[in-house]
């Protein structure tokens, strides 16, 4: 019953955050911020992990390479896929759950115990607008971070394979080329904003529902980070069911 | 004005108020008072509108809450201003931006004109050269005090006060309650002030309205209470000796 209740309080908040629109320069503001917040300050996480993903994956898949008959260029190929369909959309959404969930959850959730979600109601600014909607508009641009992690991905396993001594450049290019659909680069961008409005909502109903003080703030936090992840791998299983195995 | 006609407010079995009525007079500092979970903060929630009550009428001079839609409620919050308990500023602006903020909001003025009214507004709560500082950055009587100035910049015709003296010493308390009835005074507003403090109701109570579980008790003014031998006052007004003493006075001298 909880569920359902929490449920539908998600989607009228949703419906609330599309009513009723502060004031278009006030929005512009702080959607930049939201932007420098939640994009480009994960741009140094996301290029890390990537990388060096991308050159785990590669130094993996060369090593579980026992048969002489299969070609080196199946350590581009692998990297290329796991990069591209599920490690740069999927798993960077469940580090970006940690770090930009976690920081809005508690941002949100310390306006709300400090009362200040109250002060912009009792002004009669559409709250839910002024945190939410920026959130959503920043996170549009979460394609770009993923396209940024593809690349630093399928660049770290070209690098891992070839000063590693597993493969050269031109099979790991020719990998890299190998069968390529470019509907799975589709597939992973839409997943991608799918991912990022999941990003940006779950997050802010955490914080915005949360009652109690700083300690609940903290627990706030760890169930955004656990139920954003759950709803990204849901909505990864559904939209590869939907997309792919046609 | 501000007239509350018979408003019930629960949350789910228990009735947290119980029927009041009462009237919020223009120009007067009107104080709601009462011992801890007597109602008081969820009465104020409800008239600000953050509470919908279940049962009753709250009246903006004429105009009933309840029969406005949800734009001519947000029009009519434009017109309050709110001091809440722990100054509620935004911690991510500096005083500045967080004074300007309602102006910024609900005006078409250029910023120039803004930052006049700010320093205006600032000046007024005997706040200077802080406009730069972040909200953390100042003491707590400060907070209040710049919470004052964000809650008069946009000359509203309501203000309402949540214990503004809370964790204060008592001689900022007694200058917050001071700028509360002056600004009051000054713009000619309804100000609606919850608090427990005795020295506020003794200070600044133009209209006191005592409320005891969930129900109006006693109102009156601040010089009547030291007259009345309402129980429910007696019992909470004089629960210090200090107050049992003042009131041996006043009884003597009448």
């Amino acid at each position: 019953m909880k569920y359902l209740r929490d449920i539908g309080s998600y989607f009228i908040m949703i419906k609330k955050v599309f009513g009723s629109f502060t004031k278009r320069s006030v929005l512009r503001e702080l959607i930049f911020k939201e932007i420098d917040d939640l994009i480009i300050n994960s741009l140094g996480i996301v290029a890390f992990i990537s990388f060096f993903v991308g050159g785990v994956v590669a130094i993996q898949t060369a090593l579980n390479m026992d048969n002489p008959l299969i070609p080196k260029s199946l350590i581009g190929f692998a990297t290329r896929q796991s990069i591209i369909l599920e490690f740069a959309p999927t798993f960077i959404s469940i580090i970006m759950a940690g770090k930009v969930g976690s920081f809005i959850t508690s941002s949100i959730g310390s306006m709300r115990v400090t009362e200040q979600i109250d002060a912009l109601e009792v002004m009669g600014i559409n709250s839910l607008n002024y945190l939410v909607f920026p959130k959503i508009i920043a996170l549009s641009f979460y394609p770009f971070v993923i396209a940024i992690a593809m690349f630093l991905g399928i660049t770290g396993g070209w690098l891992a394979g070839v000063y590693g001594g597993f493969t050269s450049t031109t099979d790991f290019a020719a990998g890299i080329q190998d069968s390529f659909i470019p509907f799975h680069l589709t597939y992973a961008f839409l997943k991608t904003f799918v991912f990022a409005f999941i990003l940006a909502t779950v997050p802010s109903w955490q914080g915005y529902y949360m009652t109690g003080g700083a300690l609940e703030v903290g627990k706030a936090s760890t169930n955004s980070f656990v139920w954003t992840s759950v709803i990204i791998i849901l909505a990864n299983y559904i939209i590869t069911q939907l997309l792919l195995s046609s | 004005m501000i007239h509350v006609e018979n408003i019930h407010k629960r949350f789910g079995e228990e009735e947290i108020l119980k029927g009041i009525s009462t009237t919020f007079d223009k120009g007067k500092t009107n104080l709601i008072i009462g011992q801890s979970g007597s109602g008081k903060t969820v009465m104020l929630k409800c008239l600000i509108g953050l509470f919908k009550p279940e049962e009753g009428r709250i009246y903006y001079e004429e105009n009933a809450i309840q029969d406005m839609d949800d734009e001519q409620q947000r029009s009519l919050r434009e017109e309050m201003g709110m001091l809440f308990q722990g100054g509620a500023l935004f911690d991510s602006m500096n005083i500045e931006q967080n004074v300007m903020f309602p102006l910024r909001m609900f005006t078409t003025q250029k910023k120039s004109e803004m930052l006049e009214r700010v320093n205006e507004v600032l000046s007024r709560v005997d706040l200077e050269n802080v406009n730069k500082k972040f909200p953390a950055e100042i003491s707590g009587g400060m907070q209040k005090r710049v919470s004052i100035a964000r809650a008069i910049v946009n000359r509203p015709k309501y203000l309402f006060c949540d214990e503004p003296n809370s964790g204060l010493d008592p001689k900022t308390a007694t200058l917050i309650d001071n700028l509360i009835q002056e600004i009051t005074h000054e713009n000619d507003i309804t100000t609606v002030v919850v608090t427990h403090d005795m020295n506020s109701v003794m200070e600044i109570g133009e209209k006191v309205v005592l409320l005891k579980n969930g129900k109006l008790a006693w109102q009156g003014t601040n010089s009547e209470i030291f007259k009345t031998d309402n129980e429910d006052v007696v019992s909470f007004v004089y629960s210090s000796d200090l107050f049992k003493k003042i009131r041996e006075v006043q009884l003597k001298k009448q």
